[in-house]
C-alpha cells in the first residue's frame, strides 16, 4: 500500500504541498469569495423581503384608503339628505306663507265686497223707500187730493215695507 | 492477477511520484509530486468554478446559481450544526467541504484515456489525517479559548451520577480523542476502497478480454456493467465524504462553542 509504504519518504511534501493549496483555498475562496457570494444572497433576500413588505403596506394603505373613501362618502350621503330635507321644509314653510298671505289678501276683499254690497243694498233700500214715499205721496194726492207731507209718506212707507 | 503482461497492480494509483526534485526545508525533501499537482489542479478549478458565481447579479445565471446553491448549503449546514456564532467559521467549513469535493471528483474523471492519469490525494492518510487535525486543533483552541478548564466539562455529560464521574469522563475522553483519527481514516478508506474496487474490476475487464472473447463476454461485460454503476456510486461516495468530514467538523466546533 503506497499510503503506509511511501509514508517516510512523501510525508513532508504532502504536508507542504496541501498546506500550500488548502491554505490558497482557505485565504482566497474560503475567506474572499464565499463571504461575497453569501452577502449576495443575503442581499437578494433582503431586497425581496422588503419588496413583499412593501407591498404589503401598500395594501395596507389601499384598504385604508378604501375604507376612508367609503366613510366620506357616507358621510356626504347623509349630508346631501339632510340638505334634501331641509329644502323641503324650507320649501313647504314658504308655501304655505305665501298660501296664507294670498288666503289673508282674498278674506279682505271678500270682507270689503261685502261691505260695499251691504252698503249697496243699505242705499238701495234707502232709494227704494224714497221712491216709494214719493210714489205714496203722488198716489195720494192723486187719489184723494189730500196733500201728505214726506215725512208721513215715508213713515207710512216704512211701516208697509217693515210690515 | 494472470499473466505477467497483463499484471495490473490496484495499488499502483496511490503511489506518489516525484515530478521535480524541488526543494529542502529543515532537511526535508520537497518535491513536486502527482499528488501535488492534482491539489494544484483542484485549487485552479474550484477557483475558476468560483469566479463563475462571483458576478453577484440581483437575478443569478445558472452558474451564480451553483456556486450560490454550494455557498448557501454549506452556510445551512453551519447554521444547523453550530447554531449561534457558526458563521465565523463558514470560510473554514466552506473550504473543507468544497477542497474535498472537488479532490473527490477529480480523481474520479477517466483522464487516464488521454494518459493523463489523475490522483485523489483525499485517499492519502497524510493528507486526509493533515485536514482532520487540523479541525481537530481548531475544536481544541476554541474550546480552551471560550470556556478555559471549563472546557473539560464537555467529557461529563448532564445527570452523571458522581460515583460514575471518572468511568464517564475516561470514555468521553477517549473518543473525544479518537474523533481526529475516524474524521481522517473514514475518508481516506472510502476513497481507497473504491478506488480499488473499480481498479480490480477494470483489471478483470482487460484481462477477460485479452484471454479470450469468451471469457471476456462471460467476466469481462458483467465487470464492466458493474463499473458503470460503481462509478455511479463514488460519485455520491464523493460528494458524501465530503459533507460527512465538514459535518462532523461543525459538529465537533458546535461542541467547542457551546459544551453540549
Amino acid at each position: 500500500m503506497p499510503q503506509i509504504s511511501q509514508l517516510a519518504e512523501t510525508f513532508a511534501s504532502q504536508l507542504f504541498w496541501l498546506l500550500l493549496t488548502f491554505g490558497i483555498v482557505f485565504f482566497f475562496i474560503g475567506r474572499g469569495m464565499a463571504p461575497k457570494v453569501m452577502s449576495t444572497i443575503d442581499a437578494r433576500d433582503k431586497s425581496v423581503a422588503d419588496d413583499i413588505a412593501a407591498a404589503e403596506a401598500a395594501r395596507v394603505a389601499a384598504d385604508a384608503a378604501e375604507e376612508d373613501w367609503r366613510a366620506r362618502e357616507t358621510a356626504a350621503r347623509a349630508a346631501a339628505q339632510e340638505q334634501v330635507a331641509k329644502a323641503r321644509a324650507k320649501a313647504a314653510a314658504a308655501s304655505e306663507k305665501t298660501l296664507a298671505k294670498a288666503d289673508a289678501k282674498a278674506a279682505e276683499k271678500l270682507a270689503a265686497a261685502e261691505a260695499r254690497i251691504a252698503e249697496a243694498s243699505i242705499a238701495a233700500a234707502a232709494e227704494i223707500e224714497s221712491v216709494a214715499a214719493d210714489a205714496a205721496k203722488d198716489i195720494v194726492a192723486r187719489v184723494s187730493g189730500a196733500k201728505v207731507t214726506e215725512a208721513e209718506a215715508l213713515k207710512a212707507v216704512k211701516v208697509a215695507l217693515d210690515g | 492477477m494472470a499473466a505477467e503482461s497483463g499484471k495490473i497492480d490496484p495499488m499502483h494509483q496511490f503511489q506518489v511520484q516525484t515530478i521535480w526534485d524541488g526543494f529542502t526545508i529543515g532537511g526535508h525533501q520537497i518535491a513536486f509530486t502527482n499528488s501535488a499537482a492534482w491539489m494544484l489542479v483542484t485549487v485552479v478549478v474550484l477557483w475558476a468554478f468560483m469566479l463563475g458565481g462571483m458576478k453577484q447579479q440581483v437575478v443569478p445565471g445558472r452558474w451564480q446559481m451553483l456556486v450560490e446553491n454550494f455557498t448557501g448549503f454549506v452556510a445551512k449546514l453551519v447554521d444547523d450544526n453550530i447554531g449561534k456564532g457558526g458563521r465565523k467559521y463558514l470560510p473554514y467549513i466552506f473550504s473543507l467541504f468544497m477542497f474535498i469535493l472537488f479532490a473527490n471528483l477529480l480523481g474520479l474523471l477517466p483522464l487516464g484515456i488521454f494518459g493523463v492519469h489523475p490522483f485523489t490525494f483525499t485517499s492519502h492518510f497524510t493528507v486526509t489525517g493533515v485536514l482532520a487535525i487540523m479541525s481537530f486543533s481548531i475544536v481544541l483552541i476554541v474550546g480552551f479559548w471560550k470556556h478555559g478548564f471549563h472546557f473539560f466539562s464537555l467529557f461529563v455529560p448532564h445527570g452523571t451520577p458522581p460515583l460514575m464521574i471518572p468511568l464517564i469522563f475516561c470514555i468521553e475522553l477517549i473518543s473525544f480523542l479518537f474523533r481526529p483519527f475516524s474524521l481522517g481514516l473514514r475518508l481516506f478508506v472510502a476513497m481507497t476502497a473504491g478506488h480499488i474496487l473499480l481498479k480490480v474490476l477494470a483489471g478483470f475487464v482487460i484481462n477477460s478480454a485479452n484471454a479470450s472473447p469468451l471469457w471476456g463476454g462471460i467476466v469481462g461485460l458483467p465487470s464492466f456493467t458493474l463499473m458503470v454503476g460503481i462509478s455511479a456510486l463514488e460519485v455520491l461516495v464523493a460528494g458524501i465524504q465530503a459533507y460527512v468530514f465538514a459535518l462532523l467538523t461543525s459538529l465537533y466546533i458546535h461542541d467547542a462553542e457551546h459544551l453540549h
